[in-house]
């Protein structure tokens, strides 16, 4: 029970009429990279917006560092240290590469107070960010868009990351990309809840794992354990993630 | 027998039933209960609001649509009946042709902002409708060949509903019978009978289905609803009855100008009676406007006695000065919108309820 | 180390947008037929002139109600409660700066700004009121908002009929204000070249404001992902405030400036100019403020040469340029894009 950044104890979380979140019981352990893994629908994207305030939990605690995240508004979520890179990534299309990253930086007035050597790793990790640079962040490509949201993210350091499903729509070559950036910032001790529906990434990355089903979480425990168990992954997921892109 | 009558829609508060019954009433024999031609003349301009507002109920209220281009339909309908009687004669014949056309217009006009509604946001489609309305008005002032310009057009009614027309020489249960008499009977039973019809089309599938869409139009669309169908139609509605109360306007008044239809002076009133009287009740449409105008001619009276008190303290006496109350009713509005949106219909059905469970 | 961030900027393959120059192109290309169909060189500079400080003047009194708008999805039909309030407000302050000021002209203009100053500053704080007590209750719920600032408006106006009366009050020019210049055969009001100028000025200090500062990235963040910034760890509904009471006192300038452009101030100017104004902000595209900018001038520029050119269409110049502009771009001039 030590060592959790986050836990989230019978959380519920309506929207409107609709009951989504059933008791969602989770642990993220500091340091390390949680999966959220599960069947579309089954709450992932509800849980990580509960968790920055965007949609209020009605019942249960959510406690960040000991804090208790509940009734927080979101930039005061945010300012815990928390980024949120969201499933449709967020991107300021009418801004350029450039304000899209300054924006991020809660501490930089400008481009040039930017933390150099900070973005010119992100650059190493994501070179077409350096090219576009003052480009109308609209006008890049799906997965660039992807690349800028994650840079946004870790364009500071923060303690804690929620990435809904980054790799959705974008070619090998840039979930790997992704991977080495998620490896590094393992390396960085920050700790990464993500979700995500390819399991090679979910277990390239992963060190524990959630799986949610029906608003709740029904499967908690160490990543390895999944991923050497085709029956269990058939019976939580529905089919035999090796075979799974 | 009441029941059906009413569509089933009953006023379920009996505060409000009592209060309905008495305005019915006092309405109803208002030449014989209230002698004098200004008496007469506010309870006819109550029963043209009654329509006009419940008519925009059925817009604001059942659909969830912002409009502010209902006085135009309203001053299509008065217009009509003006300047039919002014080109042709004064007789039923020019009448009838007169508001066929302009139904005919609002038909029209109300079909394509209607259909307009489809692209737009709601707050688009005011800002838009608001822009419209204005440009009426405009072009109405302009038209003075055919709309009398700033200075409107003064008629004739037929023989019937003219003033002069007195059938009987003595009065009748104090009430003298002649053509203002009759005009007014015919406002009263077009106007019961217009709501009566507005009640039916709200009770009905059709009704229900506008308020679907307006608690939730995705949700609708998705059961499968054309929410644009409905909303046109229910547009076109609204209009057509907006058109008929301006029409009866004029036939009251045997005049029209732009102020007395089109202004946004009415188009406020109309957002003021229909908010503070219930939105989506239609009963709020006829106790607001009874309240509003009778408030309208006769507060003013007494808040001139508030005046007089306050004679001479510099800015409180101008607060409660009778040319001020409107401030009063903005603040009343203000109040409703956000604490009672359902009005004075739905207070009083709440409290009702309570004391029934 | 910020020489990298620098090398960035300057580098020359570094693709930048390209900036849209349709609408300014209208503008211009409008101005410019203009000058045919009215025939004389000398009428044409007079109406265009007076076109653009018309423009301008509602660009400023319409730039706060457009940002409000795109930031916070309010749409305020009370604006113009804010414009009458600073109208009246120059009425009070000039004119008991009047004697004051005598018959200087330097004391006079001191005057006018004076009145502009007070009336922002005052605009502004009604405009803090408004804020917390009509609009905050309603955020997100759009029928009530159109309701409630539309009431709000009622009862402003009625209040401003409290402290100054119903009727009328004449605002004239200062003297030294008076008269025009004269460019060849072309008289050019003073008053409506000052207008000019401080409509520039608003632009051009609304434009680094957004395209420079931080908060102007907020703000133009905001218009497009509210959700987002407040992700980001901004507490971006303090910044509404600010932006709405920065749209008032704005409009309040405005007022004054419409006030002494008219000479006269009624208490119904704010429901005058709402329809005009819904109309510019509609036509430059709703949360743009070049596109308001951009079409507050059309708009200035086509009421004053339809004046003069057919008189009895001018009254809809307004309308047909909307829907005109409307089947061109059916967002607005500049669209903003939202998620």
């Amino acid at each position: 029970m030590t060592g959790n950044l986050l836990e989230l104890k019978g959380v519920h979380t309506h929207i409107g009429a609709y009951h989504i979140l059933h008791g969602v019981n989770l642990q993220v352990p500091e340091g390390r990279v949680t999966m959220l893994l599960g069947r579309n629908g089954a709450g992932k994207t509800t849980t990580l917006r509960t968790i920055m305030g965007l949609w209020p939990a009605s019942q249960g605690e959510l406690r960040f560092r000991g804090e208790s995240l509940r009734g927080r508004a979101t930039p005061d979520v945010a300012s815990l240290g928390i980024a949120y890179v969201p499933e449709s990534m967020g991107i300021f299309t009418d801004l350029t590469v450039q304000e899209n990253m300054v924006l991020a930086a809660r501490g930089a007035r400008h481009a040039g107070e930017l933390d150099a050597q900070r973005l010119e790793w992100i650059f190493g990790l994501f070179p077409a960010l350096k090219k576009f640079w003052l480009f109308p962040a609209g006008k890049l490509s799906g997965g660039q868009k992807q690349m800028l949201a994650v840079a946004r993210a870790i364009v500071e350091p923060r303690a804690l990351l929620l990435v809904d499903e980054p790799s959705k729509g974008l070619a090998p070559s840039i979930i790997n990309n992704l991977i080495t950036a998620f490896n590094e910032l393992k390396r960085q001790k920050t700790t990464i809840l993500l979700v995500e529906q390819n399991f090679n990434m979910a277990r390239a990355l992963g060190d524990t794992v959630a799986v949610m089903d029906n608003g709740a979480v029904v499967h908690a425990g160490a990543m390895r354990e999944l991923a050497d168990d085709q029956a269990l992954q058939q019976r939580l997921l529905g089919l035999s993630l090796g075979t799974h892109q | 027998m009441l029941d059906r009558l009413l569509s089933h829609d009953l006023p379920r508060s009996r505060w409000l039933a009592a209060a309905l019954v008495l305005m019915v009433l006092a309405l109803a024999f208002a030449p014989f209960l209230f002698p004098g031609s200004k008496a007469l003349g506010v309870a006819a301009k109550m029963l043209v609001f009654v329509l006009l507002v419940a008519s925009y109920d059925l817009l604001l209220g059942y659909t969830g649509i912002v409009s502010f281009a209902h006085t135009m339909f309203f001053g299509i309908g008065a217009y009509g009946v003006a300047i039919a009687s002014t080109r042709l004669a004064p007789n039923f014949g020019a009448l009838a042709l007169g508001v066929l056309a302009a139904l005919l217009l609002s038909l029209l006009l109300s079909l394509v902002i209607g259909l307009f509604s489809l692209r737009v946001k709601a707050i688009f489609y005011a800002m838009i409708t608001l822009a419209v309305a204005s440009a009426f008005q405009t072009l109405a002032s302009q038209l003075s060949d055919v709309t009398g310009g700033e200075d409107g057009l003064s008629f004739k009614n037929p023989e019937v509903l003219s003033p002069s027309f007195e059938p009987f020489e003595n009065p009748f249960l104090g009430a003298t019978i002649d053509g203002k008499f009759i005009s007014y009977y015919l406002l009263f039973v077009v106007v019961a009978l217009l709501f009566l019809a507005l009640l039916r089309i709200v009770n009905s599938p059709f009704g229900r289905v506008l308020q679907a869409i307006r608690e939730n139009d995705f949700r609708a669309e998705a059961i499968g609803y054309r929410t644009v169908v409905y909303r046109t139609l229910s547009n076109v509605l609204a209009a057509l009855f907006a058109t008929l109360a301006g029409a009866l306007l004029a036939l009251w008044l045997r005049y029209t100008g732009p102020d007395t239809t089109l202004s946004f002076e009415i188009m406020l009133d109309i957002l003021l009676i229909v908010v503070i009287g219930g939105m989506g009740t239609l009963y709020g449409a006829v106790v607001g406007s009874v309240i509003f105008v009778f408030a309208q001619n006769y507060l003013q009276d007494l808040l001139k006695l508030g005046q007089s008190a306050l004679e001479g303290v510099p800015l409180l006496g101008q607060v409660v000065s009778p040319d001020r109350w409107l401030l009063w009713l903005g603040v009343l509005f203000v109040l409703a919108v956000y604490h009672f949106p359902s009005g004075i219909v739905g207070r009083l059905r709440l409290a009702a309820e309570r004391t029934r469970s | 180390m910020t020489s990298a961030i620098a090398a960035l900027a300057t580098g020359a393959a570094v693709p930048k947008a390209r900036f849209d120059w349709k609408p300014i192109a209208l503008l211009v290309g409008i101005a410019a037929l203009g000058l045919p169909l009215i025939g004389s060189p000398s009428t044409w500079i007079t109406l265009t002139v007076a076109g653009l400080a018309m423009g301008m003047i509602v660009f400023i009194i319409a730039s706060g109600l457009t940002l409000v708008f795109g930031l916070m999805d309010v749409l305020n039909f009370g604006h113009g409660v804010f414009i009458a309030l600073g109208a009246f407000i120059a009425t009070s302050v000039m004119g008991g700066m009047s004697a004051w000021a005598g018959d200087s002209g330097a004391a006079n203009l001191v005057a006018v700004f004076t009145a502009m100053l007070v009336a922002m500053a005052v605009a502004g704080a009604v405009g803090w009121a408004f804020e917390r007590v009509i609009v905050r209750p309603v955020y997100g719920l759009h029928l009530k908002q159109i309701l409630i600032t539309m009431g709000g408006m009622i009862v402003g106006e009625e209040i401003i009929k409290v402290i100054w009366g119903p009727l009328q009050i004449p605002l004239p020019l200062p003297d030294v204000l008076r008269g025009a210049y004269l460019l060849g055969d072309a008289a050019v009001e003073k008053y409506r070249v000052l207008a000019m100028l401080i409509g520039a000025l608003v632009f051009a200090a609304l434009a680094f404001t957004l395209n420079r500062t931080k908060i102007g990235l907020l703000i133009r963040a905001g218009v497009q992902d509210r959700e987002m910034v407040e992700s980001l760890g901004y507490r971006i509904r303090q910044l509404f405030v600010g932006v709405f009471v920065a749209g008032s006192a704005l409009a309040g300038l405005g007022g004054v400036l419409w006030g002494l452009y008219q000479q006269t101030v009624v208490p119904q100017i704010g429901g005058q100019v709402t329809v005009l104004l819904f109309i510019v902000i509609i036509i430059g595209g709703l949360g743009s403020t070049l596109g308001c900018f951009v079409g507050a001038l059309l708009v200035g520029l086509m009421a004053n040469y339809t004046g003069f050119l057919a008189p009895k269409v001018a009254l809809f110049s307004n309308i047909g340029l909307m829907v005109a502009v409307l089947l061109w771009r059916p967002q607005g001039l500049y669209p903003v894009t939202n998620r």
